[in-house]
């Protein structure tokens, strides 16, 4: 279970029990393995939180983590160092797999910052249904009511097994646009990182409102991108969002 | 090294295999026979004259056992490992699993073999003890630990059954490693190479695709798919539906009726099976009870027409996985083959077309033999959970969990909480509270799988959080973990923030054996006394050379005992004399080239008596013995099937 500790409180190795700043997998002294640090994602890297990273140095520095905290580097050790391997190890791939995806690092370091993002992920199994947060952007209120016709109708062909091909011809288009749309968002989302990484503590304000209203829209455009594929029968879509 | 030896092992649908790193190479241990392959059968011994429990074969004595008794052997228990009574109804249509009628929903099938019943781990581990027996002769030092191949798309409770089934052979599974990571570190091991690979590893009964990242002895895993119920047992029933078909239509035979007859026609459907990789044509000659015969030729093109709709079912993981990995088939460096059923041209030829192999002037990795390169990786992986090994020292496998993982929610829904192709070991957190006041139990349901609704998922478990203090509903905060360890296997924690206290947490399986169960089930305790190896090793080689002397006292009875030459016959006589004189004696090493020497001689009166009695099964002469039904469980599972053979 991840300890919840001020990363700047000393701790003491469990070896050596020379003090540490917990943010650490390894003892600076005596190099062993230490139980999970408290800090976030960014300082198992020893990087500041930020939007612009330079992904072939995290890969460089997730592998040479790796080497060091796998469990199988602790295949034959004691029972403590093994949890604590499997422990670090979990938090090293969770980080790494959350930092190297740009849509996931900005919801992650947003959600670092206090924004709330999305829908509530979290199933209340006593609580109620979930509640769909995706709001039709304004701008597009009337194309989505197109689409959604077309989307309605070309199911409903299928299943009389008919090929329109005015319909799908014009389902293609909306395909292209919307993923023309989706690319815009990408692209802002770009530029509010500079903001964020460059600016001071109002100019981060700023950019935080402007990405999770991007992110938003984002969320909204590629559930709908989605729908179209997989109208069109395009089954295989890639899990990948960059 | 001072803890032992760590062995690998490819627990195999159809054939299994340990080896071990001799050095800087990973080599395959042979068995007592010679062989390096142990089919993956299990055969239940008669009772003994004096009573008391028989005792479990495994192998190819097993697989002989196969034709004569069939109602006491198993094989291809792999497809059964982890999986509730619901999901192997299809497994029983095509296999003759002789499921025990008193078990429940919810419990783990336990499967009739004469007089008793087991479960799947159970037989498996039979299966590893044997393997384990092989090391330990080989090594003449104990083995206790052990890395055991999986396949990639295995699921928790596929994964679970086969550590328990380690556990119960006396072995600690220090990793189960995904058969086609496995098949990259065999061929990475030699060059230090960076690129992308493929491994396609289509097997007996699994059909896996796995995409790699190689770099500076990395092995990382970019993504996985496959198909656990997909491999070489379905080309082989395919063939074997026909001829059971032709034969009762043309013939008017229903040899269904007969166990012994199928199990015997089923290894003529194999032999043409494997002819057909390297023949043109292959053939199918048998007598029948009516004295007819059923012959009938495979051309080349005829069975490439009829096993298209399996191959056909390798296309969508592929492409799922390229998809997942963000790769067109181009982006792919090298593909190796794994896999026995990888030798039939047809599966070569779509791989090629797949990832536009020979389009860039490239072929796929055959270098290693496909049935022992999952066993050769096992050993590396081996070799680096051992550590300090020079070879294997800078080498790292980071795998990935091949399923999704989510948590039911209200409505039926499916929330995703560890996307699939997430490297492992993965965690994820989530927060759950409570809908009435006073509620102190939430029940959470975790499945896994890709699909919208939990219902069509599987259930990995159902658990209650208990314990939780007392508040208005919604007011508790619960914060579970779950942890996907680098196994692949599930573990949950919880604990209420809101009062800081730790929630009692029940982890309920919904399908599987309990930890008790596992221990009530472990092999002879005899296994496990390591002071006593000599004398163990004494006792195992002298058995083998009874049961190898009891064989050899029967022989002149059988008629292929007659189609000896008299100098083979000489021969066996001596190296049975030879292996008597030895027998009693302590040394277990001679007592065991005595016995492997016997087992030479007769080797080619093994073959007849094999060759004899598939005849026999299928005329009919043992029929009466086998009495039992398969009744119309083989049915053919392509409606074109019957018709393209035409």
């Amino acid at each position: 279970m991840i300890k919840v500790l001020d990363s700047a409180v000393p701790i003491a190795c469990w070896s050596c029990s020379i003090g540490h700043n917990d943010s650490t997998l390894f003892c600076p002294h005596c190099s062993k393995i230490q139980p999970p640090p408290g800090g976030d994602y960014f300082s198992v890297f020893g990087l500041q939180p930020r939007l612009n990273l330079d992904l072939a140095a995290l890969e460089r520095e997730f592998h040479r983590l790796s080497r060091k905290v796998h469990p199988d580097r602790f295949a034959r050790a004691g029972e403590n160092e093994r949890q604590w391997s499997l422990a670090d190890a979990a938090l090293l791939n969770d980080a790494y797999r959350t930092l190297k995806d740009p849509l996931r690092r900005t919801e992650y370091l947003l959600k670092l910052e206090g924004a709330e993002i999305g829908p509530d992920p979290a199933p209340e199994p006593g609580g109620r249904e979930r509640k769909n947060a995706s709001r039709v952007p304004a701008d597009l209120l009337e194309e989505v009511f197109d689409l959604n016709m077309q989307l309605e109708e070309m199911r409903m062909a299928r299943e009389l097994g008919e090929t329109d091909q005015a319909l799908e011809a014009s389902l293609f288009q909306a395909k292209r646009k919307f993923g023309g749309l989706l690319a815009a968002v990408d692209d802002d989302l770009h530029g509010q990182w500079q903001a964020w990484d460059a600016g001071d503590k109002t100019a981060r304000m700023a950019a935080q409102k402007t990405m999770v209203a991007l992110l938003d829209r984002r969320r909204y455009l590629s559930n709908l991108v989605r729908d179209v594929n997989e109208t069109l029968g395009f089954a295989i879509e890639s899990q990948r969002s960059s | 090294m001072a803890e032992g030896r760590v062995v690998g092992i490819d627990l195999g649908t159809t054939n299994s295999l340990v080896a071990y790193m001799q050095g800087d190479a990973p080599v395959v241990i042979p068995g007592v026979d010679g062989s390096n392959l142990v089919p993956s059968v299990a055969a239940l011994d008669p009772i003994p004259a004096g009573g008391g429990r028989p005792t479990v074969t495994v192998g190819n004595t097993a697989r002989k056992a196969l034709i004569e008794t069939p109602e006491r052997v198993i094989y291809s228990v792999k497809r059964l490992m982890g999986r509730s009574l619901e999901e192997i109804q299809d497994e029983l249509k095509l296999f003759p699993f002789r499921l025990a009628e008193d078990v429940e929903v919810g419990e783990v099938p336990r499967i009739t073999l004469g007089e008793l019943k087991f479960t799947p781990p159970e037989i498996s581990a039979y299966i590893l003890r044997q393997l384990k027996r092989n090391a330990e002769r080989f090594f003449g030092a104990p083995v206790t630990q052990a890395v055991i191949t999986v396949p990639a798309y295995f699921n928790d409770a596929q994964r679970q059954a086969t550590k328990d089934a380690g556990r119960m052979a006396g072995l600690e599974v220090l990793r189960l490693v995904n058969e086609p990571t496995a098949a990259a570190l065999a061929y990475g091991l030699d060059r230090a190479k960076v690129g992308t690979i493929a491994v396609y590893d289509l097997g007996g009964g699994t059909f896996d695709i796995s995409i790699l990242k190689l770099r500076d002895g990395i092995f990382e895993v970019q993504s996985t798919n496959g198909d656990t119920h997909l491999g070489g047992d379905d080309i082989d029933n395919l063939l074997l539906t026909i001829a059971l078909d032709e034969i009762h239509a043309e013939h008017g035979v229903d040899l269904r009726r007969h166990p012994g007859a199928v199990q015997a026609l089923r290894k003529a459907a194999i032999d043409a099976k494997i002819a057909l990789s390297t023949e043109p044509a292959a053939h199918f000659d048998i007598e029948l009870p009516n004295g007819d015969r059923y012959q009938r030729e495979i051309p080349r093109a005829v069975f490439e027409l009829l096993i298209e709709p399996v191959l056909d079912r390798t296309v969508g993981p592929c492409k799922q996985a390229l998809a997942d990995a963000g790769l067109t088939p181009e982006q792919i460096d090298e593909v190796v083959l794994v896999g026995g059923s990888t030798r039939i041209p047809a599966v070569r030829q779509q791989v090629d077309e797949l990832f536009h192999l020979s389009a860039r002037g490239k072929k796929p990795h055959i270098e290693l033999n496909p049935d022992e390169v999952v066993a050769l990786g096992a050993a590396v992986q081996a070799d680096i959970l051992a550590g300090a090994s020079k070879t294997t020292g800078e080498m790292l496998l980071l795998d990935v969990t091949p399923l999704s993982l989510g948590i039911e929610a209200l409505g039926g829904g499916v929330a995703r909480i560890i996307q699939r192709n997430s490297t492992i070991p993965a965690s994820a957190t989530e927060h759950f509270t409570t809908g009435v006041d006073g509620q102190t139990n939430v029940a959470i349901h975790v499945v896994q799988g890709e699909r919208e609704l939990a219902a069509d998922c599987r259930s990995l478990a159902r658990f209650d959080l208990k314990g939780i203090p007392p508040m208005s509903a919604g007011l508790p905060r619960i914060e579970v973990r779950f942890l996907i360890d680098a196994d692949g296997i599930l573990h949950v924690s919880a604990r209420e923030q809101r009062s800081g206290q730790a929630a009692q947490i029940e982890v309920k399986p919904t399908y599987g054996l309990t930890d008790e169960q596992v221990e009530s089930m472990i092999l002879d305790s005899f296994d496990h006394a390591e002071e006593d190896f000599a004398k163990r090793l004494l006792i195992e080689a002298r058995n083998e050379a009874e049961t190898i002397l009891a064989a050899v006292e029967r022989a002149p009875q059988s008629p292929a005992w007659d189609q000896l030459t008299g100098e083979e016959q000489a021969a066996i006589a001596a190296a049975r004399m030879s292996l008597q004189s030895v027998k009693m004696g302590e040394n277990a090493a001679a007592v065991r080239d005595a016995t492997l020497a016997l087992d030479q001689a007769t080797r080619r009166f093994a073959e007849l008596m094999m060759e004899a009695a598939v005849t026999t099964a299928i005329r009919g002469k043992t029929m009466n013995a086998a009495g039992e039904e398969l009744g119309e469980t083989v049915t053919a599972p392509h409606a074109m099937a019957a018709a393209e053979f035409k």
